[in-house]
C-alpha cells in the first residue's frame, strides 16, 4: 500500500515541481519587463503596468486561475485550452505566470529603486551606456537586496501551486486528497494528504538552504 | 583658446532659479576652486557640466568645440552626450565607487567597456585589457593605494575610497577633472590624504574644477578662484586676491565666517 501511495503522490509532485519550475521561468524576466514598465518615463505606458499589477495582486490568484481556464471558452465557441491535463497545465501555468510576474515586478522595482543614484550616475559621468550601467553596475546591487524578498516569494509559490487543485491539476495535493475518496484500489485513507507536507517540508528546505547560498556568495560587497 | 568656456548658463528647477547666468573660462592646467554656501549652484554647476542635468539656457565649449548649445537640440542627443561627457571627469562627495568591483576594477570598468567600441577589439582583447589593467594599477599607486588593489570599496576608508574614486575618474583621461566637495564626506584626518593628492595633481597642472569649503587649500592650490552666492558668480579671479583681497561685499561676509573659525 505505502508503496502504491508514494508512487501516486510523486506523479503528483513532478506535476508540482513542473508547475513550479514554469512560472518561475516565465515570471522571472516578465516581472523585470512589468517593472521596467512602472518606472518608465511615458506615462501611459506606466500607467498601464501599474494598472495590470493591481489588478493581479488585488484578486485572488484561484479567481484568476477560474477565469483564464473558463473564461475564454465562454467567449469564444471552443476553449482555447486543449483537453485534458494538458489544457489545465497550461492555464495554470498563464496564471501563475502572470500573477507571480506581478509580484516579482514590484520587488524588481523596490530592489532597482533602493541602488542609490548617485551610482547610476556615476556610470553615466564614465561614458557608460544605459545598458552597460543596468548590467554591469545595478544588476548586481539589485539582486543582492532582493535576495531576501525574492525567497520569500518563491517559497509561497511551491505552495500556491496547490491551489490549481481548483481547476482540477493533478499536483500533489490532489493526488493525496485522492486516497481519501478512492484511488488505486483504495479509499478513506487519511494519511497521504497528511504525508504530502513532507513533500512540500523537504523542496522548501532545500530552496531555503540555496537561497542561505545565494546569499552568502553576495555577501563579499556591501 | 581656454580649454573650457561656460557661456551664459542658467538652470531652474521648477520656479527656483538655481543657476543666473554664469559664465566661466578655464585655461589648459589650470585649477579653478568654486566656494560659496551650501545651495548657493556650485554642485548644479558641476552637474551641468557632465550632462547630468542640462541647462536651460546657455553653452558650453571645450577646447573651442561647441558641446552644448541650450538653443540648439541637436547638441543635445543622447548618444553623442554618452561621448560628449567624456570630455569631463567627475568625483563625487559620497565617492560612488561600485560595491561589487575592487579598487583596480572599479577604475578600469569603464575603460573596458569604451575599448569595446574600438576596431580590432575582437583580437586584441587580452590584450587591451592588460594594458587598461597596468595603466589602472599605475593610477593606484600614484594614489598611494599600490596595495589595495584587490580591496573592495566596503574595506576602505573613506580617504581610500576617494582616492580610488580619483584614480577612476583620471583613467578615462579627461581633459577636465571635476570635484564636488571631495572631503565634505570626510573626518579631518582623511581630508588631507585627498587634499594632497588633489594638490599633486594641481602640481602636474591637470585641468580641474574643485567645488570645495576648504578655503585655505583653495588659495594655495587652485589658480583661480570663483565665489558663487544664490546661483550668481558673484566674484572671479586670482585665487590669492579673491580669497585675500575680496571686491565684493558678499564675498567679504562670507569668508569672514570661515577666518572666525
Amino acid at each position: 500500500m505505502f508503496l502504491t501511495v508514494i508512487g501516486a503522490l510523486n506523479q503528483g509532485f513532478l506535476q508540482t515541481l513542473k508547475l513550479f519550475a514554469v512560472t518561475l521561468v516565465g515570471a522571472v524576466p516578465l516581472g523585470l519587463i512589468i517593472a521596467f514598465g512602472s518606472m518608465n518615463r511615458f506615462p501611459p505606458l506606466r500607467w498601464l503596468s501599474r494598472t495590470l499589477v493591481w489588478v493581479i495582486r488585488g484578486t485572488p490568484l484561484m479567481l484568476q486561475l477560474i477565469i483564464i481556464f473558463f473564461i475564454p471558452g465562454k467567449i469564444l465557441d471552443a476553449s482555447p485550452w486543449p483537453g485534458g491535463e494538458t489544457g489545465r497545465f497550461m492555464a495554470s501555468a498563464v496564471a501563475f505566470i502572470i500573477n507571480y510576474a506581478c509580484y516579482f515586478s514590484e520587488i524588481y522595482r523596490g530592489g532597482i529603486q533602493g541602488v542609490p543614484p548617485g551610482q547610476q550616475e556615476a556610470g553615466m559621468v564614465l561614458g557608460m551606456t544605459r545598458g552597460q550601467i543596468f548590467f554591469h553596475i545595478t544588476l548586481l546591487q539589485m539582486i543582492k537586496r532582493i535576495v531576501p524578498p525574492m525567497s520569500n516569494e518563491i517559497i509561497t509559490l511551491v505552495k500556491d501551486t496547490s491551489i490549481a487543485r481548483i481547476i482540477s491539476l493533478q499536483e500533489v495535493i490532489w493526488a493525496g486528497y485522492a486516497f481519501l475518496k478512492s484511488s488505486h484500489g483504495y479509499s478513506g485513507l487519511m494519511w497521504p494528504l497528511f504525508f504530502t507536507a513532507v513533500y512540500y517540508l523537504a523542496f522548501n528546505g532545500a530552496l531555503t538552504l540555496f537561497f542561505g547560498w545565494i546569499e552568502k556568495r553576495l555577501s563579499y560587497f556591501n | 583658446m581656454p580649454v573650457l568656456e561656460v557661456c551664459h548658463i542658467e538652470k531652474h528647477f521648477g520656479s527656483t532659479r538655481v543657476l543666473e547666468d554664469i559664465s566661466l573660462s578655464l585655461e589648459q592646467g589650470q585649477a579653478l576652486a568654486i566656494i560659496g554656501s551650501s545651495g548657493s549652484g556650485k554642485t548644479t554647476l558641476l552637474r551641468c557640466l557632465n550632462f547630468l542635468e542640462t541647462p536651460d539656457q546657455g553653452k558650453i565649449l571645450v577646447n573651442g568645440k561647441l558641446l552644448f548649445d541650450a538653443a540648439d537640440p541637436a547638441t543635445q542627443l543622447e548618444g553623442e552626450i554618452r561621448q560628449k561627457r567624456l570630455h569631463f571627469g567627475m568625483v563625487f562627495q559620497s565617492f560612488n565607487l561600485f560595491p561589487q568591483y575592487t579598487a583596480l576594477e572599479n577604475v578600469t570598468l569603464a575603460g573596458k567597456l569604451l575599448a569595446r567600441n574600438r576596431p580590432g577589439f575582437q583580437g586584441n582583447r587580452h590584450k587591451i585589457y592588460q594594458a587598461l589593467e597596468a595603466q589602472g594599477r599605475e593610477l593606484l599607486s600614484r594614489m598611494g593605494l599600490a596595495d589595495r588593489e584587490n580591496h573592495y570599496p566596503h574595506q576602505l576608508s573613506g580617504g581610500q575610497q576617494q582616492r580610488v574614486a580619483i584614480a577612476r575618474a583620471l583613467a578615462l583621461k579627461p581633459d577636465i577633472l571635476c570635484f564636488d566637495e571631495p572631503t565634505s564626506a570626510l573626518d579631518p584626518e582623511l581630508t588631507s590624504e585627498v587634499l594632497k593628492v588633489i594638490r599633486s595633481l594641481a602640481e602636474q597642472h591637470t585641468t580641474m574644477i574643485i567645488v570645495t569649503h576648504e578655503m585655505a587649500f583653495a588659495r594655495d592650490v587652485a589658480d583661480q578662484v570663483a565665489f558663487m552666492d544664490q546661483g550668481v558668480m558673484v566674484e572671479q579671479g586670482e585665487a590669492r586676491q579673491v580669497i585675500e583681497h575680496p571686491v565684493q561685499e558678499r564675498t567679504r561676509q562670507f569668508l569672514s565666517r570661515y577666518k572666525d573659525s
